[in-house]
């Protein structure tokens, strides 16, 4: 069956490289540098890109970060946390538009 | 859960496992012989730099049957190391210049001659580090095991314990209900007579090793993880934490294959090939003695009954220390567990 995502893709990652090597490489590169330990830890890092993709809701990055995170150490309660650090996210940015509704809401109203 | 050998299962035979592992080569990974990988870094053939440690497996008897076990051991597996053949590592370790004897099984303590061959090698040197590869809950399993820790620090012994995670879910996913709460109780027990606690020279090393289908993670950053929640959780001290991957042979093996992990997972490995952790791999300085005598280049070589390539010296009782510093060390594809990433040893991470 033909669908959009294939997970065996995402081991072609690095391919993208082959259509522009020069964008792909400085891409890669900074890829590589962000996810070191820094003033954050590769696992805080790692919980973090869990987390974003859920958000963005990557297919391709939620199989490549559930099994990151658990490589970092991570047990499926603090994946469970960090994806709703996402979802809380996302919910409260829907809500926190209700404002803008509110004062259009009271401006159209007697 | 029964043992493989028990359920006769077709991996419980080695001939079988050894097909698989050369068989099921991942796609895109045809190139990828463990022996031509070596090639590629002029480390083969594998050469021993030195046998500075004994490591001993006691016999396959064990109080717990864990889901990842390369030994398959558990409690319906009768095959034990004899009182002769403990005999005949004794006079190894006096006649050689054997730095570290490593006491694994099984649970090396279900082995009545146990405390026996423990006193009998401090007999023969002070100063040699004595391992004991403890599972933990084998202190509270029975009344008659209860002083182990007390009879550990008489006899100056280094512990080693499997504890794969700090909570009890993914420790008990993988080595059986209730597991985890007895091994806190034993870790217990263990720091109430000093194992762990600075300042004591009592040392009381964890073992992690992954709940599944992936790789380790970093040794530090987990030690350090590992430490807080312990403390910080049950009051528990303890010194180094050894993350081991696992190697794709017996128990993970089938439970590899029954996941539909196994491909993916030899992938990761293949790809995770290190060359700093392929020249520092503990065959080249340990030599592993199974229950009936035989020896292997490591535990694992153990288990697929690949005995060491050493003429006129395969049996303890033969021990012959220039065939065996000479010998050529046998690698098959499972070798790949313990080059990947940071490397993998009985001892941890190895790069």
């Amino acid at each position: 069956m033909k669908t959009y995502y294939n997970p065996e893709d995402l081991k072609k990652f690095g391919k993208i490289g082959d259509f522009q090597k020069p964008l792909a490489d400085k891409f890669f590169d900074y890829y590589g540098e962000v996810f070191k330990e820094g003033a954050l830890t590769a696992r805080e890092k790692s919980l973090i890109a869990l987390a974003v993709a859920h958000a963005i809701q990557c297919p391709y990055c939620i199989d490549a970060y559930t099994t990151d995170t658990m490589e970092k150490g991570c047990d499926e309660e603090q994946m469970m946390e960090a994806v709703h650090v996402a979802a809380a996210i996302r919910g409260g940015a829907s809500l926190v538009h209700a404002t803008q509704m509110m004062n259009k809401a009271n401006e159209l109203s007697m | 859960m029964k043992s493989l050998k028990a359920q006769q299962s077709k991996l419980s035979n080695s001939t079988y496992e050894l097909e698989v592992l050369e068989a099921n080569t991942p796609t895109g990974f045809e190139e990828t012989a463990f022996s031509q990988k070596l090639r590629g870094i002029n480390l083969y053939p594998l050469k021993p730099t030195q046998i500075e440690i004994l490591q001993i497996n006691m016999g396959k008897m064990c109080n717990q049957v864990c889901k990842h076990c390369h030994v398959d051991a558990g409690p319906d597996r009768k095959e034990i190391m004899t009182q002769d053949v403990m005999q005949h590592c004794l006079d190894v370790i006096r006649q050689h210049d054997v730095k570290t004897v490593d006491l694994t099984g099984g649970a090396p303590e279900m082995n009545p001659n146990f405390r026996w061959f423990v006193t009998e090698i401090r007999k023969i040197s002070q100063s040699v580090n004595i391992i004991v590869r403890c599972n933990l809950t084998i202190i509270v399993a029975n009344p008659k095991y209860n002083d182990l820790p007390e009879f550990f620090k008489e006899h100056q012994i280094e512990v080693v314990s499997s504890l794969p995670y700090f909570t009890a879910n993914k420790t008990d996913s993988q080595r059986g209900d209730g597991v985890f709460d007895k091994s806190i109780r034993a870790l217990e027990m263990l720091n109430a007579v000093g194992y762990g606690v600075e300042g004591s020279g009592l040392t009381l090393n964890l073992v992690y090793n992954p709940s599944g289908a992936f790789m380790p993670a970093a040794q530090d950053a987990l030690e350090l993880e590992f430490k807080k929640r312990l403390k910080n959780g049950y009051n528990l001290v303890f010194n180094s934490l050894y993350t081991i991957t696992n190697l794709p042979i017996s128990r993970f093996l089938d439970y590899l294959i029954n996941s539909g992990n196994y491909e993916a997972y030899m992938e990761k490995l293949i790809s995770a090939f290190n060359p700093v952790a392929a020249a520092n791999v503990m065959c080249r300085n340990t030599i592993s003695v199974g229950w009936d005598g035989y020896l292997f280049d490591c535990d694992f070589n153990q288990m697929l009954d690949l005995k060491v390539a050493a003429e006129g010296s395969q049996h303890i009782a033969d021990w012959n220390q220039a065939a065996l510093t000479n010998r050529e060390i046998i690698v098959k594809q499972h070798c790949y567990g313990c080059t990947a990433g940071a490397g993998s040893s009985c001892g941890g991470a190895t790069s």
